[in-house]
């Protein structure tokens, strides 16, 4: 049985598109099968990092509404053998999306994938709850700035009371991932940094992201960050955080703090 | 400007952390409170149902920590009705 996880944050923009394609590539790259579940119905995106858009021809709503089998909806990405897709429908009718149907398209897809990866809406409407309804785990994706994290902080409440695993008495694993960290800013004092974030939100870390152009040139040309430039910074930052999801016990180097003032004036009087 | 110049050694980053700790402590209770007070009424009824209680004699409270909440309760039953019960 595969495990199943929702990429969630409340606010928009913050990197919950781009974490689940850089996250589904780097787990299928470990050979792994892994599908990547577009939620956002209306507004999809997903094939659009994938760089898939072309190839949609069935979606999630099909399949739900009985009008397509799941393998006709699913796309094999081109690069990576083991990676899938299952797009969202860019119909306006949110409510085609039954609770009903998702439990069973879910329970499909555990059933063949070692990963199933639900890319969520934003907000915390209906959408929202359905994606993260059959989750195993919860990656948090948050900005270091004060509405992405009181958003996140809303959407750890509903993970806790809205889930299938809450309703049932159980802890829902929930892993903070930092996007578009900048380590000079947050050394300057001019952002939040690490510890602020944790301490505020206190839900284990899975990863730093830095900011970087390499995330907008992956999606500029429809590949995920870890599959473009896997030597970058964020696509390494995704590798590792990758790894601790598949529960390596890795520890997460926080950027910049190597490289500190007196770590730099300390480096030159040793040299 | 000049004067803007004055604070500019002022960093923005420790008031963003202050400022989220004091609303977020505050929401946090907000949602917790609703559920409380559904929680109080409804043990109200249902002791109702069988002795008679004061309104304002049953406290619900809810104390969370890192691993677990509590949940309180704390209903003062007047002495004739105990005394029935018994």
């Amino acid at each position: 049985m595969g495990k199943v996880i929702v990429v969630t944050s409340g606010k928009g923009g913050v990197g919950k598109t781009t974490s689940t394609a850089a996250l589904g590539a780097a787990l299928a790259s470990r050979g792994e099968k892994v599908v990547v579940v577009d939620f956002d119905v209306g507004l999809r995106n997903l094939d659009l990092v994938m760089g898939a858009e072309r190839r949609v021809v069935y979606d999630l709503v099909n399949v739900i509404q009985g009008d397509a089998k799941l393998p006709q909806a699913l796309i094999r990405d081109k690069r990576l053998d083991t990676l899938f897709l299952l797009p969202a429908s860019q119909t306006r009718d949110k409510d085609n999306l039954t609770a009903e149907g998702v439990e069973l398209v879910i329970a499909e897809l555990k059933r063949y994938f070692d990963w199933v990866i639900c890319d969520s809406p934003a907000g915390i409407e209906r959408g929202a709850t359905l994606a993260m309804r059959h989750a195993d785990m919860a990656v948090v994706v948050t900005n270091p700035e004060v509405s992405s994290v009181r958003d996140s902080d809303r959407i750890i409440g509903l993970l806790d009371s809205k889930t299938l695993k809450a309703e049932r008495g159980e802890r829902m694993e929930k892993h903070l991932l930092l996007t578009r960290y900048d380590a000079a800013r947050a050394q300057r004092g001019d952002m939040l940094k690490v510890d602020d974030v944790l301490e505020i939100l206190s839900i284990p870390l899975l990863g730093i992201i830095p900011e970087s152009m390499d995330v907008l040139k992956a999606s500029n040309i429809g590949a995920p960050v870890t599959l473009t430039d896997a030597k970058s910074a964020p696509a390494q930052a995704y590798f590792e955080a990758a790894r601790r999801l598949a529960g390596e016990d890795l520890p997460v180097a926080i950027p910049g703090e190597k490289r500190g003032l007196f770590g730099k004036i300390f480096s030159r009087r040793a040299a | 400007m000049s004067l803007f110049n004055l604070f500019r050694k002022q960093r923005s980053a420790p008031m963003a952390r202050e400022r989220l700790q004091v609303l977020l402590a505050h929401e946090r209770a907000s949602v917790e409170s609703d559920l409380v007070s559904i929680l109080r009424e409804e043990i109200l009824a249902v002791i109702a149902k069988h002795v008679e209680v004061d309104a304002d004699k049953v406290k619900v409270k809810m104390d969370r920590d890192e691993h677990v909440s509590i949940l309180e309760i704390d209903v003062e039953i007047p002495l004739k009705a105990s005394q029935l019960a018994a």
